[in-house]
């Protein structure tokens, strides 16, 4: 065969490399238009809602589709006390778990740790739901919640009926469900120290403990946040486990033994069966602050990740 | 000075007994999950789970075969949107990409695979549901592939990523053509580890129900049909789980079960790959 330069295949209209490159731009910056076309849609289909209620979406506490009242207050109240509060038990045991696996244990045990932990972020939501509704729910019900509420019942937080259906259940489900990657982050990301740091912490004498509170943890500190910040952008939008366990009642109650609602449940529960435009619109504008809410979050995250290290926002 | 280093020794004990409790307590759940799967599922699967489409409610019997013949439509198809889409975005970052470019885009796809997957469906459903005019099976898979382009995209452009630059060097060298050497030599030495990366988006989506409550919808019935509502085996254990009754909830458990031997022979299958290389 006669071997033709390149040259002279560019001469000709179509080429393979123009076609080839063409379709790669397209497709690497549908990504970008995937993004703004989310934004643009949830946007455009909240405006009846948007302009129907303006600011007051989010502060009125009345939500009644028939009588045509939409206040989203209840959900973002739910939303926030339940991805908070599970965010602050998480946290010291994901930190504490992956700080185990990368600085205590030896390598093996430490990596068939992590197996499991990976395991476990694995696990789709609706069987941790299902494992929440059919199992968890009864037994708080049973114990957990009759103990609470007989010991600590003057405080505002545990008080009421246990019905095991509950902001506590919906607490312990995210707990369970963001543990897994907070930690898997939080591990990669101490991977990343620099073994140098720990050894001038163990040259100075420090013990075990004094290296990982003076070395490791204060150069993983803004990596561990952004892990941090990723697990509470997850349990913020974290849908079918809670819809399944937290009693679906919108009600603004500080007590962890009532119901209660949250932003993704309520989408779940009322939006394929909307009663009118109006209340679909509304539960669109429910959507469009999740994803603000989730956007911010996410950027924040990423960007506390990416200055420490790209595999950990890689893998994550 | 005595004193002081004993303070410090048990300190350090403690935090380490304390690490330790930590980790125990992060896996209890897991155990606890794992226990009730396996002995509530192994006790409730029988052929019919696997043969049968489920029954109205409150009568015995029946099983979750539909459910299980839909995910497999919806992920089939949505792979088919998903992968090309993800795969060759992935080769204009590590191929052709300036860095700045890449880096917003790589910055988009982590965002993106951030967003809660029912803002997917809403998404989905305003764009194609409302178009059409129906509930779909095609708009589920629209949605879940819209799930798997960021997870696709960044594990194929870390393995591109791997490929040395002197084999495409070698190759281009030769007088092939970058697009034929990108197919050829680069995409064909990294496809190891790009199936490993399609099959952990795989089972990632194989378990999404929030973004077919409104698209794919579910049914009860054997449907084939792309442009009507389709069963999905995580709808159908979502369903079930939450009626009242006992025998509903006997199917979720044998579901789950499925559902999640599914998925680990999937994760095992991609470690499997990512080993042999």
């Amino acid at each position: 065969m006669i071997f033709l330069p390149p040259r002279w295949n560019i001469k000709r209209g179509l080429n393979g490399d123009f076609v080839f490159k063409g379709m790669t731009v397209l497709f690497a910056f549908s990504i970008l238009g995937i993004l703004l076309l989310m934004t643009v849609a949830m946007y455009r289909q909240s405006l009846p809602s948007l302009a129907k209620t303006g600011w007051s979406f989010i502060t009125a506490k009345e939500w009644d589709p028939v009588e045509g009242n939409f206040g989203a207050l209840p959900y973002i109240h739910g939303s926030l006390l339940s991805s908070l509060l599970s965010l602050a038990l998480a946290t010291p045991l994901s930190i504490a778990t992956a700080l185990f696996i990368t600085e205590v244990t030896n390598r093996r045990l430490g990596s068939m740790i992590a197996a499991l932990v990976e395991l476990l972020a694995a696990i789709p939501s609706v069987i941790y739901g299902l494992w929440g509704i059919l199992v968890m729910a009864p037994w708080l019900q049973r114990t957990v919640e009759p103990f609470l509420n007989d010991h600590f019942g003057s405080l505002p937080f545990f008080s009421g009926a246990p019905y095991g259906v509950s902001m506590l259940a919906a607490v312990l489900i995210l707990m369970i469900m963001i543990v897994p990657i907070i930690t898997s982050i939080t591990k990669e990301v101490l991977l990343a120290v620099p073994d140098s740091q720990r050894e001038a912490a163990i040259a100075l004498g420090a013990t075990r403990w004094e290296m990982i509170r003076m070395a490791v943890l204060p150069y993983g500190r803004s990596g561990i946040l952004g892990a941090v910040i990723l697990g509470l952008g997850r349990a913020i939008g974290e849908t079918m486990a809670v819809t399944m366990v937290i009693g679906n009642t919108p009600k603004i109650s500080w007590s962890l033994l009532d119901p209660g609602y949250t932003m993704p449940s309520v989408i779940a529960n009322e939006f394929a069966e909307a009663s009118s435009d109006l209340h679909a619109a509304a539960l669109m504008e429910i959507g469009l602050i999740l994803l603000v809410i989730t956007l911010v979050i996410n950027i924040m995250a990423r960007l506390l990740l990416w200055s420490v290290t790209r595999t950990a926002g890689g893998k994550a | 000075m005595m004193t002081a280093i004993l303070r410090r020794k048990m300190t350090n004990g403690l935090m380490m007994l304390a690490m330790l409790a930590a980790t125990v307590t992060v896996l209890v759940p897991l155990g606890l999950i794992f226990f009730y799967i396996l002995k509530m599922g192994f006790s409730s699967i029988n052929l019919d789970l696997f043969t049968q489409i489920p029954k109205p409610p409150g009568e015995v019997g029946g099983g979750m075969a539909n459910g299980i013949i839909g995910s497999g439509l919806l992920i089939g198809v949505a792979s088919l949107i998903g992968l090309p889409l993800g795969i060759f975005g992935a080769v204009y970052l590590s191929e052709y990409g300036t860095s700045r470019i890449s880096t917003m885009i790589r910055f988009s796809a982590d965002v993106l695979s951030g967003v809660p997957s029912i803002i997917t469906g809403m998404v989905v459903y305003g764009l194609v549901v409302v178009p059409m005019k129906g509930f779909s099976a095609l708009a589920g898979s629209l949605a879940l592939a819209l799930i798997m382009i960021p997870i696709v995209l960044r594990t194929t452009e870390e393995q591109l990523k791997m490929v040395p630059m002197t084999l495409r060097e070698a190759s281009l060298a030769l007088g092939v053509p970058l697009w034929r050497t990108t197919l050829k030599v680069t995409l064909k030495s990294a496809l190891k580890g790009i199936v490993t990366g399609v099959l952990l988006a795989v089972a990632r989506v194989a378990g999404e129900t929030a973004p077919l409550l409104f698209t794919a919808l579910g049914n009860m019935f054997w449907s084939h049909k792309l442009n009507e509502p389709i069963a999905a085996l995580p709808l159908q254990i979502f369903n079930f789980a939450i009626s009242p009754y006992d025998d509903w909830h006997r199917l979720a458990w044998g579901g789950a079960l499925v559902l999640v031997t599914l998925m680990f022979s999937l994760s095992l299958l991609a470690r499997w790959f990512g080993r042999a290389r």
